[in-house]
Protein backbone atom coordinates (compact mmCIF):
# COMPACT_ATOMS: atom_id res chain seq x y z
CA UNK A 1 0.00 0.00 0.00
CA UNK A 2 1.35 3.68 -1.26
CA UNK A 3 1.81 6.07 1.27
CA UNK A 4 1.04 8.84 -0.90
CA UNK A 5 -1.83 10.25 1.05
CA UNK A 6 -0.05 10.36 4.84
CA UNK A 7 3.19 12.11 3.38
CA UNK A 8 0.94 14.77 1.87
CA UNK A 9 -1.44 14.85 4.87
CA UNK A 10 2.17 14.69 6.92
CA UNK A 11 3.15 18.01 4.64
CA UNK A 12 -0.04 20.28 5.16
CA UNK A 13 0.57 19.59 8.82
CA UNK A 14 4.13 20.56 8.75
CA UNK A 15 3.31 23.54 7.10
CA UNK A 16 0.56 24.20 9.75
CA UNK A 17 2.81 23.47 12.40
CA UNK A 18 5.75 25.57 10.82
CA UNK A 19 3.72 28.39 10.75
CA UNK A 20 2.52 28.06 14.33
CA UNK A 21 6.08 28.10 15.61
CA UNK A 22 6.91 30.79 13.63
CA UNK A 23 3.62 33.01 14.67
CA UNK A 24 3.42 32.03 18.32
CA UNK A 25 7.85 33.31 18.32
CA UNK A 26 7.51 36.53 15.92
CA UNK A 27 4.56 37.99 17.75
CA UNK A 28 2.34 38.23 21.05
CA UNK A 29 -0.57 36.63 20.13
CA UNK A 30 -2.19 35.13 22.81
CA UNK A 31 -4.21 32.21 21.26
CA UNK A 32 -7.29 32.80 22.67
CA UNK A 33 -10.60 31.26 21.85
CA UNK A 34 -12.50 32.69 18.62
CA UNK A 35 -15.87 32.37 20.90
CA UNK A 36 -14.24 35.02 23.58
CA UNK A 37 -13.38 37.15 20.69
CA UNK A 38 -16.65 37.59 19.47
CA UNK A 39 -18.28 37.81 22.73
CA UNK A 40 -15.97 41.27 23.12
CA UNK A 41 -17.06 41.99 19.42
CA UNK A 42 -20.83 42.23 20.95
CA UNK A 43 -19.67 44.31 23.58
CA UNK A 44 -17.88 46.45 22.02
CA UNK A 45 -20.67 47.16 19.39
CA UNK A 46 -23.39 47.22 22.09
CA UNK A 47 -21.46 49.42 23.48
CA UNK A 48 -21.39 47.20 26.28
CA UNK A 49 -24.77 47.51 27.29
CA UNK A 50 -25.33 43.53 25.97
CA UNK A 51 -26.51 41.45 28.60
CA UNK A 52 -26.21 37.76 28.16
CA UNK A 53 -29.35 36.12 28.14
CA UNK A 54 -28.33 32.74 29.96
CA UNK A 55 -25.29 32.23 31.77
CA UNK A 56 -23.65 28.16 31.42
CA UNK A 57 -25.41 26.81 34.36
CA UNK A 58 -21.89 24.40 35.12
CA UNK A 59 -18.53 25.64 34.52
CA UNK A 60 -15.25 23.67 34.31
CA UNK A 61 -14.23 24.82 37.82
CA UNK A 62 -10.31 25.18 36.13
CA UNK A 63 -8.36 25.27 32.63
CA UNK A 64 -6.94 21.85 33.69
CA UNK A 65 -10.38 20.55 34.36
CA UNK A 66 -11.35 21.55 30.99
CA UNK A 67 -8.34 20.33 29.55
CA UNK A 68 -9.10 17.06 31.14
CA UNK A 69 -12.46 17.26 29.93
CA UNK A 70 -11.62 18.22 26.38
CA UNK A 71 -8.59 15.57 26.37
CA UNK A 72 -11.00 12.67 27.47
CA UNK A 73 -13.37 13.38 24.99
CA UNK A 74 -10.63 13.24 22.29
CA UNK A 75 -9.83 10.44 23.46
CA UNK A 76 -13.33 8.51 23.70
CA UNK A 77 -13.49 9.20 20.41
CA UNK A 78 -10.46 8.13 18.72
CA UNK A 79 -10.98 4.56 20.98
CA UNK A 80 -13.95 4.23 19.23
CA UNK A 81 -12.56 5.01 15.48
CA UNK A 82 -9.61 2.86 16.22
CA UNK A 83 -11.49 -0.01 17.84
CA UNK A 84 -13.42 -0.24 14.51
CA UNK A 85 -10.51 0.21 12.03
CA UNK A 86 -8.81 -2.70 13.67
CA UNK A 87 -11.88 -5.01 14.11
CA UNK A 88 -12.50 -4.62 10.30
CA UNK A 89 -8.86 -5.12 9.66
CA UNK A 90 -8.49 -8.08 11.55
CA UNK A 91 -12.17 -9.57 10.06
CA UNK A 92 -10.43 -9.42 6.68
CA UNK A 93 -7.16 -10.21 7.96
CA UNK A 94 -9.50 -13.93 9.18
CA UNK A 95 -11.02 -14.53 5.72
CA UNK B 1 -21.24 31.32 23.68
CA UNK B 2 -24.08 30.32 26.32
CA UNK B 3 -26.33 33.71 26.32
CA UNK B 4 -24.77 35.30 23.74
CA UNK B 5 -27.65 35.64 21.16
CA UNK B 6 -31.20 37.30 21.83
CA UNK B 7 -34.33 36.11 21.60
CA UNK B 8 -35.91 36.24 19.06
CA UNK B 9 -33.02 34.88 17.28
CA UNK B 10 -32.29 32.02 19.29
CA UNK B 11 -35.35 31.12 18.68
CA UNK B 12 -35.76 31.34 15.22
CA UNK B 13 -32.57 29.06 15.23
CA UNK B 14 -34.34 26.65 16.79
CA UNK B 15 -37.18 26.46 14.78
CA UNK B 16 -35.07 26.03 11.71
CA UNK B 17 -32.80 23.19 13.35
CA UNK B 18 -35.55 21.33 14.78
CA UNK B 19 -37.84 19.96 11.80
CA UNK B 20 -34.21 18.91 10.26
CA UNK B 21 -33.29 17.39 13.32
CA UNK B 22 -36.63 15.23 13.66
CA UNK B 23 -36.06 14.09 9.65
CA UNK B 24 -32.81 13.11 10.70
CA UNK B 25 -33.62 10.86 14.20
CA UNK B 26 -36.52 9.33 11.40
CA UNK B 27 -33.76 9.12 8.80
CA UNK B 28 -31.87 7.25 11.33
CA UNK B 29 -33.90 4.93 12.61
CA UNK B 30 -35.03 3.75 9.26
CA UNK B 31 -31.54 3.02 8.20
CA UNK B 32 -30.76 1.70 11.29
CA UNK B 33 -33.26 -0.85 11.58
CA UNK B 34 -32.69 -1.68 7.66
CA UNK B 35 -28.88 -2.08 7.82
CA UNK B 36 -27.57 -2.64 11.24
CA UNK B 37 -24.81 -3.35 9.72
CA UNK B 38 -24.37 0.42 9.24
CA UNK B 39 -23.91 0.86 13.27
CA UNK B 40 -19.90 0.78 13.79
CA UNK B 41 -19.80 3.36 10.60
CA UNK B 42 -22.14 5.49 12.45
CA UNK B 43 -20.56 5.56 15.71
CA UNK B 44 -17.16 5.95 13.81
CA UNK B 45 -18.73 8.88 12.13
CA UNK B 46 -20.21 10.55 15.39
CA UNK B 47 -16.72 9.45 16.88
CA UNK B 48 -15.02 11.54 14.39
CA UNK B 49 -17.11 14.97 14.80
CA UNK B 50 -16.33 14.38 18.49
CA UNK B 51 -12.69 13.82 18.65
CA UNK B 52 -12.30 17.01 15.76
CA UNK B 53 -14.55 19.87 17.89
CA UNK B 54 -12.46 18.90 20.94
CA UNK B 55 -9.20 20.02 19.41
CA UNK B 56 -8.88 23.72 19.09
CA UNK B 57 -6.49 24.77 17.14
CA UNK B 58 -4.27 27.68 16.69
CA UNK B 59 -4.91 29.92 13.40
CA UNK B 60 -2.43 32.42 11.50
CA UNK B 61 -4.39 35.11 13.06
CA UNK B 62 -3.10 34.12 16.96
CA UNK B 63 -6.55 32.80 17.91
CA UNK B 64 -7.67 29.29 18.39
CA UNK B 65 -10.81 27.63 16.95
CA UNK B 66 -11.52 24.50 16.52
CA UNK B 67 -12.78 21.99 13.68
CA UNK B 68 -16.02 20.25 13.31
CA UNK B 69 -15.54 16.77 11.68
CA UNK B 70 -19.15 16.78 10.44
CA UNK B 71 -17.30 16.35 6.88
CA UNK B 72 -17.76 12.31 6.81
CA UNK B 73 -20.95 11.92 8.47
CA UNK B 74 -22.86 14.12 5.61
CA UNK B 75 -20.49 12.29 3.25
CA UNK B 76 -21.63 8.88 4.26
CA UNK B 77 -25.29 9.69 6.09
CA UNK B 78 -26.58 12.67 4.50
CA UNK B 79 -26.97 16.27 6.16
CA UNK B 80 -29.78 15.07 8.53
CA UNK B 81 -28.15 12.11 9.90
CA UNK B 82 -25.49 14.64 10.24
CA UNK B 83 -27.13 17.42 11.84
CA UNK B 84 -28.43 14.39 14.94
CA UNK B 85 -25.02 13.36 15.26
CA UNK B 86 -23.80 17.39 15.61
CA UNK B 87 -26.41 17.82 17.96
CA UNK B 88 -25.36 15.22 20.68
CA UNK B 89 -21.71 16.68 20.34
CA UNK B 90 -23.00 19.74 20.69
CA UNK B 91 -25.32 19.08 23.85
CA UNK B 92 -22.21 17.17 25.22
CA UNK B 93 -20.00 20.46 25.32
CA UNK B 94 -22.33 22.62 26.46
CA UNK B 95 -23.21 20.33 29.36
CA UNK B 96 -19.80 19.40 30.61
CA UNK B 97 -17.55 22.10 28.91
CA UNK B 98 -19.73 25.50 28.97
CA UNK B 99 -19.01 25.41 25.69
CA UNK B 100 -21.07 26.90 22.65
CA UNK B 101 -24.52 26.96 25.04
CA UNK B 102 -27.84 25.00 25.53
CA UNK B 103 -29.43 28.84 24.20
CA UNK B 104 -27.07 29.04 21.28
CA UNK B 105 -28.03 25.11 20.74
CA UNK B 106 -30.75 25.74 17.63
CA UNK B 107 -28.43 28.48 16.35
CA UNK B 108 -25.15 26.15 16.73
CA UNK B 109 -26.54 23.18 15.51
CA UNK B 110 -27.88 24.73 12.60
CA UNK B 111 -24.14 26.15 11.32
CA UNK B 112 -22.41 22.71 12.57
CA UNK B 113 -24.93 20.34 12.26
CA UNK B 114 -27.08 21.57 9.04
CA UNK B 115 -25.15 24.71 6.98
CA UNK B 116 -21.99 22.79 6.87
CA UNK B 117 -23.03 19.07 6.23
CA UNK B 118 -25.43 20.35 2.96
CA UNK B 119 -22.14 22.02 1.76
CA UNK B 120 -19.98 19.36 2.37
CA UNK B 121 -22.55 17.11 0.77
CA UNK B 122 -23.61 19.13 -2.28
CA UNK B 123 -19.77 19.51 -2.95
CA UNK B 124 -19.34 15.69 -2.66
CA UNK B 125 -21.77 14.79 -4.88
CA UNK B 126 -20.63 17.31 -6.98
CA UNK B 127 -17.19 16.53 -7.24
CA UNK B 128 -17.74 12.70 -7.56
CA UNK B 129 -20.10 13.43 -10.48
CA UNK B 130 -17.48 15.14 -11.99
CA UNK B 131 -15.13 12.27 -11.51
CA UNK B 132 -12.55 14.09 -9.99
CA UNK B 133 -9.86 12.13 -7.58
CA UNK B 134 -11.71 10.51 -4.90
CA UNK B 135 -9.69 12.12 -1.82
CA UNK B 136 -9.45 15.67 -3.64
CA UNK B 137 -13.62 15.27 -3.35
CA UNK B 138 -13.59 14.20 0.26
CA UNK B 139 -10.93 17.00 1.29
CA UNK B 140 -12.54 20.06 -0.95
CA UNK B 141 -16.05 18.64 0.66
CA UNK B 142 -14.65 18.28 4.52
CA UNK B 143 -12.97 21.60 4.17
CA UNK B 144 -15.18 24.06 2.49
CA UNK B 145 -18.08 22.35 4.89
CA UNK B 146 -15.85 23.66 7.99
CA UNK B 147 -15.63 27.11 6.66
CA UNK B 148 -19.28 27.16 5.80
CA UNK B 149 -20.05 25.98 9.58
CA UNK B 150 -18.13 29.27 10.87
CA UNK B 151 -19.25 31.85 7.72
CA UNK B 152 -23.12 31.10 8.85
CA UNK B 153 -22.30 31.51 12.33
CA UNK B 154 -20.59 34.49 11.74
CA UNK B 155 -23.83 35.14 10.29
CA UNK B 156 -25.96 34.14 12.79
CA UNK B 157 -24.34 36.60 15.20
CA UNK B 158 -24.23 39.63 12.54
CA UNK B 159 -28.06 38.80 11.68
CA UNK B 160 -29.08 39.03 15.58
CA UNK B 161 -26.93 42.31 16.28
CA UNK B 162 -27.64 44.50 13.68
CA UNK B 163 -30.75 47.10 13.07
CA UNK B 164 -30.15 47.75 9.22
CA UNK B 165 -28.42 46.31 6.36
CA UNK B 166 -25.52 49.08 6.54
CA UNK B 167 -24.77 47.54 10.17
CA UNK B 168 -25.56 44.23 8.95
CA UNK B 169 -23.01 44.13 6.78
CA UNK B 170 -20.31 45.98 8.84
CA UNK B 171 -20.76 43.18 11.50
CA UNK B 172 -20.89 40.40 9.29
CA UNK B 173 -17.22 41.41 8.65
CA UNK B 174 -16.33 41.91 12.15
CA UNK B 175 -17.16 38.08 13.26
CA UNK B 176 -16.09 36.66 10.12
CA UNK B 177 -12.79 38.42 10.61
CA UNK B 178 -13.21 36.39 14.08
CA UNK B 179 -14.12 33.84 12.84
CA UNK B 180 -13.81 32.35 9.05
CA UNK B 181 -10.68 34.11 9.00
CA UNK B 182 -9.52 31.76 11.91
CA UNK B 183 -11.03 28.66 10.48
CA UNK B 184 -9.12 28.82 7.27
CA UNK B 185 -5.94 26.77 7.76
CA UNK B 186 -7.80 24.42 10.78
CA UNK B 187 -10.78 23.75 7.51
CA UNK B 188 -7.98 22.56 5.81
CA UNK B 189 -6.30 20.41 8.59
CA UNK B 190 -9.95 18.93 9.20
CA UNK B 191 -9.98 18.57 5.05
CA UNK B 192 -6.84 16.66 5.27
CA UNK B 193 -7.39 14.18 7.99
CA UNK B 194 -11.12 13.58 6.54
CA UNK B 195 -9.27 12.02 3.01
CA UNK B 196 -6.92 10.16 5.74
CA UNK B 197 -9.78 8.21 7.47
CA UNK B 198 -11.81 7.56 4.30
CA UNK B 199 -8.68 5.99 2.87
CA UNK B 200 -8.59 3.05 5.75
CA UNK B 201 -12.54 3.23 5.87
CA UNK B 202 -12.06 2.14 2.31
CA UNK B 203 -8.90 -0.33 2.75
CA UNK B 204 -11.18 -2.30 5.55
CA UNK B 205 -14.95 -2.06 4.44
CA UNK B 206 -15.31 -0.75 1.27
CA UNK B 207 -18.52 -2.65 0.75
CA UNK B 208 -21.02 -0.71 3.34
CA UNK B 209 -20.06 2.55 1.10
CA UNK B 210 -20.42 1.06 -2.11
CA UNK B 211 -24.11 -0.53 -0.23
CA UNK B 212 -25.12 2.84 0.89
CA UNK B 213 -23.82 4.10 -3.08
CA UNK B 214 -21.59 6.74 -1.64
CA UNK B 215 -18.79 5.45 -4.23
CA UNK B 216 -19.30 3.04 -6.87
CA UNK B 217 -17.64 0.09 -6.98
CA UNK B 218 -15.21 1.01 -10.09
CA UNK B 219 -14.01 4.34 -8.16
CA UNK B 220 -13.07 1.64 -5.36
CA UNK B 221 -11.80 -0.83 -7.49
CA UNK B 222 -9.88 2.40 -8.83
CA UNK B 223 -8.94 3.33 -5.86
CA UNK B 224 -7.34 -0.17 -4.21
CA UNK B 225 -6.21 -0.70 -7.68
CA UNK B 226 -3.57 2.37 -7.73
CA UNK B 227 -3.60 1.74 -3.49
CA UNK B 228 -2.69 5.34 -2.76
Amino acid sequence: MSRKLELIVAAIFLIFAAQFLYMSSTTDAEYGGADGEAEEVIMEVTEGKYEPVAEPFWEPPSGEIECLLFGLQAAFGSGIIFYFLGYYRGKNQAT
Amino acid sequence: MEGFLPTPWLLLWFAISIPVLAYGIYKLDRLVSKKREILPLLAVAGAFVFVLSSLKLPSVNGSCSHPTGTGMAAIIFGPAISAVLGTIVLLFQALFLAHGGLTTLGANVFSMGIAGPVVAYLIYKAGMKAKLNFFLVVFLAATLGDWTTYVVTSLELALAFSGSTAEFLILFEKFATVFAVTQVPIAIMEGAVTALLFKYVINVKSDILVELKVVEAAVVNKIKGVSL
